[in-house]
């Protein structure tokens, strides 16, 4: 029913194309991250969640909204979306024709963070899996232990005189991290591009903490709002690395929240002072136990440690197989 | 343990001095004394004798969470550690065992002597009781290779505020045959200890690398200059009748060095000359590469001695009638060691003659030449200069010549160590030969780390194979590679060997097709090779 073509995930029963990434006629949207809900396409359709999520990135489009369980027939295939537990409005997507069953999974984590919704094992026949962290070296702690960890790390800044700059991709995982911050009850100061989904989120509905925007340099006319950015806590994607946005925080700290700060390397290639090991992807176990919840008879592996997570599933009695996508295309998307 | 674990946490991951330092110095005094003075012997490379091999600790953690050696080794190419790979694979603690650095190293070297299952044991029970910091810094002594972000300097300026010891003091208090295991951490700094151990070495006078205008260095008059070798900078010392080698590393080599063994009866007592430990026939250089044939090796075969015969070219004098002379101006040192050398007639021992220049433009004409007399540039220094501890701006400077360079293509990549773990950064290259691409070099280091993630997505999405360490890569990256000498070798396909090869720059503008030939590769190596016998 499925198959892997150049522009994308393509159902030919059913002519759409799943997380595309060359424009097409109609695409079914597994969550709202640039490498997955790209511009261009004709139509759109995702979970209700992701639908102020795909406008705020990619402005006016011709997007249609589902929710969880949900079904819809196009072209005799049945679709409905379940939840994958990655970021807010995360699907997979089952479609079903003539008692043949495929799941995408998109990108996903099996804990549940208390925001995006708790990944659902959906059964089925073809599952076709994301490996971001498809190695044995990834295990994840509980979500509470890192937060912990966060806001100690935080805390001891604040008590040395230095300002926290916590790097979170600003989908997704700067929301974790704002969680995380709330119950300190300081204030946190938001890039605008975390302040755009944090608002946005709000306006749809979601109860998160707010959070103030980081003024521009006009706006900051005292001293006291000045002084205000010194020893303070900061929330803002990798991208401000290096970048003299930084400065107006005074002596600063610097950590980064992803799944990739598990491996020392990693925090040291960066020069930060400290990596959370925080991510919205299923950790090697949490890989296995979803492939193996679905009961599917053959996997298809995409975008991460595909050969090795592929190898190991064939040489523990599960049909797999590697395939290449466009997704997934830099570490700072984690 | 988790005091160390957390230092070595700091350490690795600071990007601050002060804060290494701070960590240091809060550790010391914290630790317990026995702890204390093993740090020092680890972090200056005198951690002890490797009880446990690589591949059994491979085996019991691949056993231990049952997977498959092909997973193993893939995660251990992406982590790019062992040690690492190793506390990252494994299952959380069942409980905690509460035991010091010192336990676990002396337990290290007690089980030296035990069967491999004792060993395992050992091993086994200390991941059981360790949590994945500490496991992580456990692994790493037995599998040695502490370099976690410390310089000597940074651990001698810790020591020196923590005792009050001029840190110059401290640095030759730590160096030198010591046994931590023995010595604890006020007998080490014990400064009369030093005038009973005669092995000890000075500090090395390290040089900066000339960045002005040679004319802003004064009055040509004033400076000496030599030609730079290209060996093992290192001191031979004799005292109380024992000759002893050292090399900067702050290792004691006499032993690699059979050639200096007779220089015993020739060498008056009470002296100790600064100089380079270098392949060498009849006063002139053989190419590096010959030292490196044997420098790792335990035992050096009669053959060895004979291909790769090994001399000293002494250059400076730091005792002399077992007075330290270091603040001695350079031309009164420098005048004593031509008395000295004048009289010594030995095949391992070699005096360097200094250059005669009368003008700064005729020191450029000779440094032009640095390469025809094996030399990889020249070393200026100041007359009156005194023999300071390390590296130090002002009366010494080395002036290297430009390196060679070729341009090549990219076509093997690996995956690299520490902060490349999980990058595509270490690169195979190769020449033309027709239409045949011929592998002739590595190299590691030179572009930026933003250059190394466009080549590593490169890699990523043009690698060939899968499995393994190393990717096949459509050749069509092309680079200058530089490097700073180059022998013949038939160790290698392309039969060269390049010395100090490094990235210079990313050739875009240039294709597969237009990257230098495996003539041209020769040709080099006719008119600069230092004509190798390897």
């Amino acid at each position: 029913m499925l198959s892997f073509t150049k522009s994308g995930i393509f159902c030919q029963q059913g002519g759409f194309y799943i997380d595309p990434w060359l424009p097409v006629d109609k695409a079914i949207i597994t969550h709202a991250h640039s490498d997955h809900a790209r511009w261009g396409n004709q139509s759109y359709l995702c979970h209700t969640h992701t639908k102020p999520l795909l406008q705020l990135r990619l402005g006016e489009i011709n997007v249609e909204a589902m929710n969880w369980g949900e079904n819809k027939i196009i072209n005799g295939v049945q679709v409905s979306l379940h939840p994958a537990g990655h970021i807010i409005g995360s699907s997979q997507i089952r479609l079903e024709y003539k008692g043949k069953i495929w799941v995408v999974s998109g990108d996903y984590k099996v804990a549940d963070d208390g925001i995006s919704g708790v990944f659902e094992p959906v059964p089925c026949h073809h599952f076709v899996t994301e490996s971001a962290f498809g190695l044995p070296i990834y295990r994840w702690e509980k979500q509470e232990i890192i937060y912990q960890q966060i806001r100690d790390w935080v805390l001891q800044n604040k008590a040395n005189g230095f300002s926290s700059v916590l790097l979170a991709y600003s989908l997704g995982k700067a929301q974790r991290v704002i969680d995380c911050l709330a119950p300190l009850e300081l204030p946190i100061f938001a890039h605008g591009a975390i302040a755009n989904a944090q608002e946005k989120l709000i306006g749809a509905g979601f109860h998160l903490p707010a959070v103030t925007r980081v003024p521009t340099a006009e706006q900051l006319s005292t001293a006291s709002e000045k002084k205000a950015l010194k020893e303070s806590l900061v929330v803002a994607p990798p991208s401000v690395d290096g970048s003299n946005w930084l400065k107006q925080f005074g002596p600063s700290k610097m950590a980064s929240c992803s799944g990739w700060m598990q491996v020392r390397g990693n925090v040291r290639r960066r020069n930060l002072d400290a990596g959370f090991v925080l991510s919205d992807h299923a950790d090697w176990e949490g890989l296995l136990t979803a492939v193996k919840a679905t009961g599917a008879s053959r996997v298809f592996v995409t975008h991460g440690f595909q050969s090795a997570f592929s190898r190991y599933l064939n040489e523990n009695g599960i049909e797999s197989h590697e395939i290449a996508t466009d997704y997934g295309t830099t570490e700072a998307e984690e | 343990m988790n005091l160390f674990a957390d230092l070595v946490q700091i350490l690795g991951t600071s990007t601050k001095i002060g804060d290494k330092l701070s960590a240091l110095i809060q550790y010391f005094e914290t630790a317990p004394e026995k702890d204390a003075v093993w740090v020092i012997a680890l972090f200056t490379g005198r951690r002890p004798k490797r009880t446990v091999g690589s591949a059994l600790l491979r085996t019991w953690s691949a056993e231990l969470v049952q997977l498959p050696s092909w997973l193993f080794e893939e995660a251990y190419h992406t982590v790019g550690d062992l040690a690492e790979t190793i506390s990252l694979l494994l299952p959380p603690p069942s409980h905690t065992g509460n035991h010091s650095l010192q336990h676990y190293l002396e337990q290290l070297i007690t089980i030296g002597n035990q069967s491999p299952e004792e060993k395992k044991v050992f091993v086994l029970t200390a991941w059981q009781e360790l949590d994945k910091a500490e496991r992580f810094v456990f692994n790493k002594l037995i599998t040695g290779g502490f370099r976690i972000g410390i310089s000597q300097q940074l651990l001698v300026q810790s020591l020196s505020r923590l005792t009050g010891l001029e840190a110059s003091q401290v640095a030759y208090l730590i160096s030198g045959q010591w046994d931590p295991q023995s010595t604890g951490f006020n007998e080490l700094f014990d400064p009369v200890r030093a005038a009973v151990d005669f092995s000890k070495p000075y500090p090395f006078y390290l040089s900066y690398a000339l960045e002005t205008d040679l004319a802003e260095l004064g009055n040509p008059a004033d400076w000496q200059a030599e030609w730079k070798w290209d060996g093992i900078r290192g001191q031979l010392i004799k005292r109380n009748q024992q000759l002893f080698v050292w090399s900067r590393g702050e290792e004691l080599m006499t032993d690699k060095f059979p050639e200096y063994a007779s220089l015993l009866n020739e060498l008056p007592d009470g002296l100790v000359l600064d100089g380079e430990i270098i392949p060498a026939q009849d006063g002139r250089p053989l190419p590096f590469a010959l030292l490196q044939t044997r420098i790792g090796r335990k035992n050096i075969t009669r053959k060895q001695l004979q291909d790769a015969p090994v001399c000293f070219f002494a250059y400076d004098l730091l005792e002399w009638q077992g007075t330290d002379w270091r603040n001695e101006p350079l031309t009164k040192r420098r005048a004593q060691l031509e008395t000295l050398l004048s009289t010594i007639r030995h095949p391992a021992l070699f005096l360097p003659q200094t250059l005669a220049f009368a003008s700064w433009v005729e020191l450029t004409e000779l440094y032009h030449q640095a390469r025809d007399f094996f030399a990889e540039g020249l070393m200026i220094k100041r007359n009156n200069s005194l023999y300071q501890v390390g590296r130090k701006r002002g009366d010494w400077w080395k002036w290297k010549t430009d390196p060679l360079t070729i341009d090549a293509v990219l076509i093997y990549a690996q995956k690299g160590h520490g902060r490349r773990s999980n990058l595509y950064t270490d690169y195979t290259f190769a020449v033309r030969k027709g239409d045949e691409f011929i592998t002739f070099t590595k190299a590691y280091s030179g572009l930026t780390d933003k250059e190394l993630a466009e080549v590593d997505a490169y890699v990523k999405k043009h690698g060939l194979e899968k499995f393994g360490p190393v990717r096949t890569v459509k050749p069509e990256l092309v680079f200058e590679i530089a490097f700073e000498g180059i022998a013949a070798s038939n160790r290698h396909k392309s039969g060269v060997a390049l010395r100090f090869p490094r990235i210079s720059r990313w050739r875009k503008d240039k294709t597969a097709a237009e990257v230098n030939t495996l003539e041209d590769l020769q040709q080099l190596l006719q008119q600069f090779g230092t004509g190798g016998r390897d």
